[in-house]
């Protein structure tokens, strides 16, 4: 652990990923306000010790929705990384390993959805069921499971040759041994990378939805609801829009940071 | 040879893109036509809408029926505007190419000289500055830097406009100034992700014997990289480049919102909200195919840059007929 904390991308990162996961684990001990709760007399209140940072076109206390929007974000990076990352690496491990007719049936397939651009393929599946936190969940994992696939089926294919795994063999270990024990662990460190990239992407994309009206519903509190509230008041308070989309950056920034010194770490 | 086989590859991703936008309107729950019209429609009406659009058929069939449609080039027709597909995005379409090429013109002006800038003054504290930049610009979110541009260029400066889209051939001037904000904010991402590619390129470029012998023979560094490293560097930042175009059509669908500009991606999610399927699935298939006819394009030009990859090819086919 200590070597991670020697590379300066890696503790830039963990600060500003720890800032945000600060906000949120303060939110569930305690929300200074209901989120939801409207206060039309004091809209557009600016910084003051009654409301940290103000509050929204309706009087709704922007700290605690930054608050709960951070829990949506980071749940939704979370649970996103973990589906895909399992099914992604099945897919990719199977095919990597064993290889032949249906691999490349299965690559075709896979190199078909990355052709979609950007949010397509989540925004199709959104049509098909309605918008939804469910529906974000399920559209934003499938379009993660692609890149898994790829990254760990070339890391298969790469070490199945290598004598550590002929070695394996030889001494009568089943294909299902020499997957997890032996060839998993060397192709782990690209697949976390890939991990803090779907994190990432995922807390962005969801961001994304949540702007168009397609991802987390009204007037649940989320980075996109509370960005597209305050892009219409952009006028009468600027800082309704600087402030979350800040918190957000930061938060995706300390991800992709801590991807960045996982792997310069881990290069050299 | 190598064009052919691209060309065959293609073409199957082409087939495999068109059965999964299709069948991802298959798994819809329930009946489709009853989810079109909403719950207080009656019998009748769910009825007819099955018969027009041809739900009562066998789904091969009517996969069939969409793809022989597409190759006549009748995209079927918008429950919704009770218009041709066609009629529709051809409306829409002026805006989003204009768009996609004003973002990539500008992420080439600025990505290109910033990856070369940061390769070559590495130590240069300005560079490092830039880098910690870029980093930024990557990780945020393209419609957050949209607003806080809005908030520079048309709240505080009144410089800009923040809303609409004038087309070109109204007022070619007008049509630059309302896309110059909408362009921008895609923009500074994507030319972050140019530049960092482009510099890890040169950098790995850098440390080979040919840069060390140009060095050498005494050029000048701007020769070095201009005239030698930045040939050899460009050729895996290309792919990059291709990616790069269908990302930035992909994220116009999220900034044409916030600008309200009136393109594909208005289209889409307006498409979703009236649960207009034949037109999402539509526009779907024509931006997915956009995308695969760019990496298509890359694919080509590769072995063009790439003197090297041209004669391994034809090395290879010389091999195999020995």
């Amino acid at each position: 652990m200590k070597k991670y904390f020697q590379n300066k991308n890696f503790v830039a990162g963990f600060i500003l990923f720890s800032l945000v996961l600060v906000l949120m684990l303060v939110g569930f001990i305690h929300l200074p306000y209901d989120p939801n709760a409207i206060d039309i007399t004091n809209k557009f209140a600016p910084c003051s010790f009654k409301h940290l940072l103000g509050t929204d076109h309706l009087g709704r206390d922007l700290l605690s929705r930054i608050m709960v929007g951070s829990r949506v974000s980071i749940f939704i990076g979370v649970i996103v990384m973990l589906f895909s990352f399992v099914i992604g690496t099945v897919i990719g491990s199977l095919c990597g390993y064993f290889q032949g007719k249906i691999d490349s049936i299965v690559m075709k397939l896979n190199d078909s959805f990355m052709a979609f651009p950007g949010l397509l393929l989540a925004l199709m599946l959104i049509a098909v069921f309605s918008p939804s936190l469910k529906t974000t969940i399920v559209a934003l994992t499938f379009m993660a499971i692609p890149r898994f696939v790829r990254i760990s089926r070339s890391g298969f294919m790469k070490l199945k040759p290598s004598l550590f795994v002929m070695n394996a063999k030889s001494k009568g270990a089943s294909n299902l041994r020499i997957m997890l024990c032996h060839i998993l662990p060397n192709a782990i460190s690209d697949l976390i990378v890939t991990s803090s990239l779907t994190f990432s992407l995922a807390v962005l994309n969801e961001s994304g939805l949540s702007y168009l009206g397609l991802g987390v519903q009204k007037p649940d509190a989320s980075f996109g609801n509370i960005l597209s509230d305050a892009q219409r008041y952009i006028l009468q308070s600027p800082p309704g829009v600087i402030i979350p989309a800040v918190i957000l950056t930061v938060l995706v920034l300390g991800v992709n940071l801590l991807g960045d010194g996982y792997s310069e770490v881990n290069e050299h | 040879m190598y064009y052919l086989k691209k060309a065959a590859g293609c073409l199957v991703t082409i087939v495999l893109v068109s059965v999964i936008t299709f069948w991802a309107f298959q798994i819809l729950p329930g009946n489709a036509a009853r989810t079109i019209l909403g719950v207080n429609a009656d019998e009748v009406q769910v009825q007819n809408l099955e018969i027009e659009l041809g739900l009562n058929k066998n789904p091969i069939v009517r996969y069939c029926d969409w793809i022989k449609g597409l190759l006549k080039g009748d995209m079927g027709t918008s429950y919704k505007y009770r218009q041709s597909v066609n009629s529709i995005i051809a409306k829409s379409l002026n805006a989003t190419v204009l768009l996609t090429l004003y973002a990539f013109f500008l992420t080439a002006l600025i990505g290109l000289p910033l990856g070369i800038f940061l390769a070559a003054k590495k130590k240069n504290p300005l560079s490092h500055f830039l880098s910690i930049f870029s980093q930024i610009w990557i990780s945020t979110p393209s419609f957050c830097t949209a607003l806080l541009l809005i908030i520079i260029f048309t709240v505080k400066l009144n410089w800009l406009p923040s809303i609409g889209f004038t087309p070109f051939n109204e007022n070619p001037a007008e049509c630059i100034r309302s896309l110059t904000l909408p362009s921008l904010s895609l923009a500074f991402g994507y030319s972050s992700v140019l530049a960092r590619y482009l510099r890890s390129s040169l950098l790995e470029e850098e440390k080979k014997d040919y840069v060390r012998t140009a060095k050498s023979k005494g050029l000048s560094t701007t020769k070095v990289v201009f005239r030698h490293e930045l040939r050899n560097a460009f050729i895996p930042v290309l792919t990059t480049t291709g990616m790069i175009v269908a990302e930035i059509l992909g994220g116009s669908i999220i900034i044409e919102n916030v600008f309200s500009i009136p393109g594909i991606g208005s289209l889409i999610t307006s498409a979703i909200n009236a649960r207009d399927f034949p037109l999402i699935q539509s526009l779907t298939l024509y931006l997915s195919l956009i995308t695969v006819a760019t990496n298509f394009i890359v694919d080509i030009l590769y072995p063009l840059l790439d003197v090297r990859l041209r004669v391994s090819h034809s090395a290879k086919q010389q091999g195999k007929t020995l």
